[in-house]
Parts: structure tokens; C-alpha cells; sequence
């Protein structure tokens, strides 16, 4: 993903620029359905430990940009990836605005739209492949013998099954394709 | 009520870097008779898929719930965020709110041979600890109190939040139940800075500097309280506070030297297990063995310097 400038900062937006169904079609995906109640009090910036060491990621500044319609802007940035989902915010929002799980519908979104990072779109490889994120090799399971616990299957085959039938392919390929 | 009979799941993380979390937990539990079943279908809980393909998600977790149901049994988590998804997943079905979303899951999950009606209860293994089995109970198995030993705390994020879908068994903002966990070993659970901090394990694979930042401010609030060490229950936190930890040093140029370890590690040392063979703690990145040899100490003993 490209690596562009805080645009806020850089330039004047005018009205012709912006999306104003955007609001809507984030509300209408699971986890967004809140999204314009948000009266910009900042209580999710101000408590957000993603914040607090890299001021790209920035609640209060995404959720206004979602309803004042900067779709693509939204869309394409790296920040709407850096929510690390500890739900600081989701516990203390004064509207109930639910941001991590806000966070997660804007990204689904962005994946439909062909916008997945690199490490995300590994993630859909491994499952399809393992069944879990992480290899259980030979040497995992001599291990486990050794120290008396159950040995763990190293693969998962129904998982791609569940992947398949949940049209992931359909989704990432469309991620591809823009590529 | 105490159930004696839960299906382990173990998730991702445990399963390859968590070992020593895993046989610590099982041996604790065998001394307490709680039995677990291994349930070999178990895959990731899907969690991790939330974020590109929410119904790939809820179909994952669904269908872990629905194998541990038609086997009868609740389960029991080690990590949190495989707690708190499954959780999420199997409220949607007890809530019977969003009829879309259960019928898209229903469908699918008969398309794949299973079928779930949201009988599974979901608990962290330290909240069945503080809620089930209890602070008295535990008091009993105690037969080396850590006294003196200042154990700082990690909650992380997914154990206790969102606080709605817990059936508010701890308090979100000044949760209580890890402190309690650890006063009951003997332990002085130090309080520190920005407490409830989340690891920022969450976005390592995405920005891992702006993670181990995260990381990194914990361990310098607890490095200024003295703590023995760090106490936590999820595999994403130790990974960042333990595996990490020496990264973090050398990157910051800074030392730590902060022992992390699993809640049920720390139980099992008081409750007399053996380091190496039942807690694995050679397995611990940062060494435990400075922990161990006060330990010792407070019972003129060298059993554990031997082992570690």
C-alpha cells in the first residue's frame, strides 16, 4: 500500500469531492450500524493506545471523514489497518458508536474494493492451507508427546471448505485483480 | 455451577507457541478435577478472518462452536481473543437478534454437516478460575505461598472487553479478577501506570513498530515499580511482552529483564508444581529462573535453581 500524506492537512476539500452515501453503506455493514451518532467528542482518540504512540491512527479524524464522505481517502489508507481492536474506545464512547467493530466493517469494505494489506491477505493463504495461523509441524507434535498432551492434527482441511462455501476466494481474487 | 468436563480450546497461537501456557494449564486443572476433552477438529476460531470477510468469520467460530456442542460440552479458552470472538458468535445465537446473520451461518454450517443452536457456553480459563471454581477453593491448594513476590498484573484487552458480551463478571475500566487471581498465590499484585494497556499485538503483522512501541510502554512502567515479574493469559500478549521483549531492549536500547509469565504457571509454583516438567517454564523467553531462586529462598530450598 501506498504511503501518502495526512490530507486533511494538505488541501482544501470541496463539496463535488465527496461521497455523502458513504455513510450509509458503512452503516449498513455489520459492526457500522452506529456510525452517525458520533458527535466528534474525541474521548476514542484521547483514549486510544494505537494513538498515543503514532498519531496516524486517529478515531475521531476517520469516523469524520466517513461522514463528511471521503470514501476513497478512507478506503485506500493504510490507517483504517492500524485499530489494534482493544475496544478502549468501544467501552468509553459516550454514543456507542461501537469503533472496533466500526473499524472492521470500514475494512471489510475496503477488502471488497481490492484495498487488503499484504500480511492480511496472507492470513486467508494460511487458514486455506493449515486451518490455523500458524504451521503445527512434526517437531510441534514430538514435543507434545514428550511432555504427555494430545497430539494436534497439522492440518484442518475443512476450514478452506468453510472458506470456499463463505466466498472468501470471490473476495480476495477481486483484491487481486487491482493489484 | 462448576462443571467438571470442558472441551479444551486451545486456538492458534497456544497450539505452536503457547506450550508451556497449555501443560501449566493442564496440570493446574488436573490438581483442581477439572477434565478436559480434546476436540481434534478445533481450528482457528476465526477471529483473524473478521476483518477482510466478516462471514467467513462467523461461520468459523460457529462452526467450533457447534462441534463442541454436539459433543455436550462448554469450552474453555486460553487465548483471549479466541474467547472473545466465540463468545461474540455464540451471544449472536442466545440473543436471537440478528436473524440475517444466524440464518446466513445456519445455512452454511448445514451445508458442512453441522448445526448449532447456541447451547455452548465460552469462558476463559482465568475466569473460570476466579467465577466457577473460586477464590476460596483455589485458597486450599495453596502449599507454597509467593510471599513477597511482586507480580504486576496484564489483563490485556479481549479477556474482559467488550464488557457487554461477559456477563459482567469484572469491571471494565478497574477490573479486579487477575489481581485477585494473584493475591491468592501469596503474591503482591502491583499496581502501575496505564494498567490496562493493550499489548499491540493486534497490529503487529500490519506496523510492527508502531506495535512494539505499544509494548514497550508497559514494560517501562512496570520496570519502574520493581516487579518480579509480569503475569498475563493470552499467547498475543506474551508473544509481544515476552518474545519481544529482547527485540524491544536492543531496538530502545534499554533493559527490562522482566520474567513473563502465564497466570496458570504462576498458580502452579504456589501450588507446588515442578517448573520444568509441569509449567514448562523453560520454554519462557525471558528467563524465569532470578523468579525461581526467590522463590527458593523464601523456603531455604534450592529445588528450583536445580531445575531451571
Amino acid at each position: 500500500m501506498t504511503k501518502k500524506k495526512s490530507l486533511l492537512k494538505e488541501k482544501t476539500i470541496t463539496m463535488k469531492e465527496l461521497d455523502s452515501s458513504f455513510k450509509f453503506e458503512v452503516a449498513k455493514e455489520p459492526g457500522g450500524k452506529n456510525i452517525k451518532r458520533c458527535f466528534s467528542c474525541g474521548t476514542c482518540t484521547v483514549t486510544c493506545p494505537v494513538f498515543s504512540v503514532n498519531d496516524k491512527y486517529n478515531p475521531r479524524k476517520i469516523i469524520r471523514m466517513i461522514l463528511l464522505g471521503l470514501r476513497e481517502e478512507v478506503l485506500k489508507s493504510d490507517f483504517i489497518w492500524l485499530c489494534s481492536g482493544c475496544y478502549s474506545c468501544y467501552e468509553l464512547c459516550p454514543r456507542d458508536v461501537k469503533i472496533t467493530n466500526l473499524m472492521i466493517a470500514v475494512r471489510n469494505i475496503a477488502v471488497r474494493e481490492g484495498n487488503i494489506p499484504m500480511p492480511m491477505k496472507s492470513i486467508v493463504d494460511i487458514l486455506q492451507k493449515f486451518g490455523r495461523l500458524l504451521e503445527v509441524s512434526e517437531f510441534e507434535n514430538i514435543v507434545r508427546l514428550k511432555k504427555g498432551i494430545p497430539e494436534l492434527n497439522p492440518t484442518i482441511p475443512e476450514v478452506k471448505k468453510v472458506l470456499k462455501k463463505t466466498d472468501i476466494e470471490k473476495v480476495i481474487r477481486n483484491s487481486d485483480k487491482d493489484d | 455451577m462448576i462443571k467438571q468436563k470442558y472441551a479444551l480450546f486451545l486456538g492458534c497461537t497456544v497450539s505452536v507457541k503457547g506450550i508451556n501456557y497449555e501443560l501449566s494449564t493442564r496440570r493446574v486443572a488436573e490438581k483442581l478435577g477439572l477434565k478436559f476433552v480434546d476436540i481434534p477438529e478445533f481450528a482457528c476460531c476465526g477471529f483473524p478472518l473478521n476483518s477482510i470477510h466478516h462471514n467467513s468469520a462467523l461461520v468459523m467460530a460457529a462452526r467450533n462452536l457447534a462441534l463442541a456442542e454436539s459433543n455436550g460440552l462448554d469450552i474453555i479458552v486460553l487465548c483471549s481473543a479466541c474467547g472473545g470472538y466465540l463468545t461474540e458468535v455464540q451471544k449472536l445465537f442466545a440473543d436471537k437478534k440478528n436473524k440475517d446473520e444466524m440464518k446466513y451461518i445456519n445455512e452454511k454450517l448445514k451445508e458442512l454437516g453441522y448445526n448449532f443452536n447456541g447451547g455452548v457456553k465460552v469462558k476463559h480459563f482465568a475466569r473460570v478460575l476466579y467465577e466457577d471454581i473460586g477464590l476460596d477453593k483455589l485458597k486450599k491448594f495453596i502449599i507454597k505461598p509467593l510471599k513477597g513476590i511482586k507480580i504486576a498484573p496484564h489483563y490485556g484487552c479481549h479477556y474482559i472487553k467488550p464488557s457487554k458480551i461477559f456477563d459482567g463478571f469484572d469491571d471494565p475500566i478497574l477490573p479486579q479478577s487477575l489481581d485477585k487471581l494473584v493475591e491468592l498465590t501469596g503474591a503482591t499484585s502491583i499496581q502501575y501506570k496505564d494498567k490496562l494497556q493493550c499489548c499491540g499485538g493486534g497490529i503487529l503483522a500490519v506496523d510492527e513498530e508502531t506495535s512494539v512501541k505499544m509494548t514497550r510502554q508497559k514494560l517501562e512502567n512496570i520496570k519502574e515499580k520493581n516487579a518480579d515479574a509480569m503475569t498475563l493469559i493470552c499467547p498475543f500478549c506474551s508473544i509481544m511482552y515476552d518474545e519481544f521483549q529482547s527485540t524491544i531492549e536492543s531496538t530502545f536500547e534499554s533493559v527490562y529483564n522482566i520474567p513473563i509469565l502465564y497466570y496458570p504457571q504462576l498458580l502452579g509454583l504456589a501450588m507446588g508444581l515442578d517448573p520444568k516438567k509441569d509449567l514448562a517454564v523453560k520454554q519462557n523467553q525471558v528467563k524465569v529462573k532470578p523468579l525461581l531462586e526467590k522463590i527458593d529462598k523464601l523456603y531455604g530450598v534450592k529445588e528450583y535453581v536445580k531445575t531451571s
